[in-house]
């Protein structure tokens, strides 16, 4: 294990047990969140508002520095405009999350349980995911650049 | 419908983990922590040196909520019979499709974009939460 991923791993385990923590790999909890009319429960908006009140200045910190601490630059979106592909999939998301309660997130946390339901969840996520690459035949090579320059 | 209680600490406590999670990935590796992107893309070919950090972020996700079930309990609950299997399978394939064509999801829309001020997380977090209540709204009172 090199040094970055080393990082991604501790990344990984503090976002899983992030989420396990808030209950956010509870559908229910989403689900009632995301139901004004019934018996409304606030804390995703909690858990979104904490993490931003981490994130929003952190980045802000980080993102001061010239290079990342074990990576050669920094990797960030660029694209800055609004089309009808963001549009219709978050739309599409959207109506998902309101369905099954899971977003990508707590959906792999769950794979902790050994359930076959979280499995499946996993599974049909994935499913959906490359069925949208086989449409828009986006994904293999050049999807995701190579890094500059190699890490040790 | 299992009515919840809203848990404020749990809730900040497990948010504040969230965001330093966000922070120490993009610190490190200079990476957003967008769990559909970092998901989709072990789906399909990686240049090499690609996949490795991916690989070890999402099995630490799983080792997390493992961690919590040692000293907690299992996460969940999961659903187990076919009868909510079933379309919960269909939503959670259509968040797969959504989250790849929209280029994120809560957490890389939500937490990484809006901490970079981007229009683009906002619009698209505005637009899946906006879907996500109409979603809810629908199942629950007309279906």
């Amino acid at each position: 294990m090199n040094r970055q991923e080393l990082v991604a791993l501790l990344s990984g385990i503090l976002f899983g047990l992030g989420l396990a923590i808030a209950q956010m790999t509870d559908p229910n909890k989403v689900l009632n969140f995301l139901d004004f009319t019934g018996h409304w429960d606030p804390s995703l908006a909690l858990v979104m508002g904490a993490a931003l009140l981490v994130a929003v200045p952190g980045f802000r910190f980080v993102l001061r520095r010239p290079a990342p601490r074990w990576a050669p630059a920094f990797e960030l979106p660029k694209r800055r405009d609004i089309d009808r592909r963001l549009l219709a999939g978050s739309a599409l998301f959207g109506i998902g999350w309101g369905i099954c309660g899971f977003c990508p997130g707590p959906a792999i946390v769950s794979l902790s349980t050994l359930s076959s339901g979280a499995l499946v969840i996993v599974l049909a996520m994935a499913a959906g995911a490359l069925l949208h690459d086989l449409v828009f035949r986006r994904r293999g090579a050049g999807a995701v650049k190579p890094m500059p320059t190699p890490i040790s | 419908m299992t009515e919840t209680a809203f848990t404020p600490v749990s809730a900040a406590l497990g948010g504040l983990l969230i965001g330093s999670s966000v922070v120490l990935l993009l610190w490190g590796n200079g990476r957003i922590a967008g769990i559909s992107g970092v998901f989709g893309s072990t789906l399909g070919r990686l240049p090499r040196g690609e996949r490795g950090w991916r690989g070890y972020f999402l099995g630490g996700l799983v080792i997390g909520g493992l961690l919590y079930a040692a000293v907690v309990g299992a996460v969940g609950p999961v659903m187990e019979q076919a009868q909510q299997l079933m379309p919960a399978a269909l939503g959670a394939a259509l968040v797969g499709f959504g989250t790849s064509m929209g280029s994120g999801c809560t957490s890389g829309h939500g937490i990484c974009g809006l901490s970079r001020w981007s229009t683009r997380s906002l619009v698209a977090t505005l637009t899946f939460m906006a879907l996500g209540f109409a979603t809810v709204y629908l199942t629950r009172h007309f279906l």
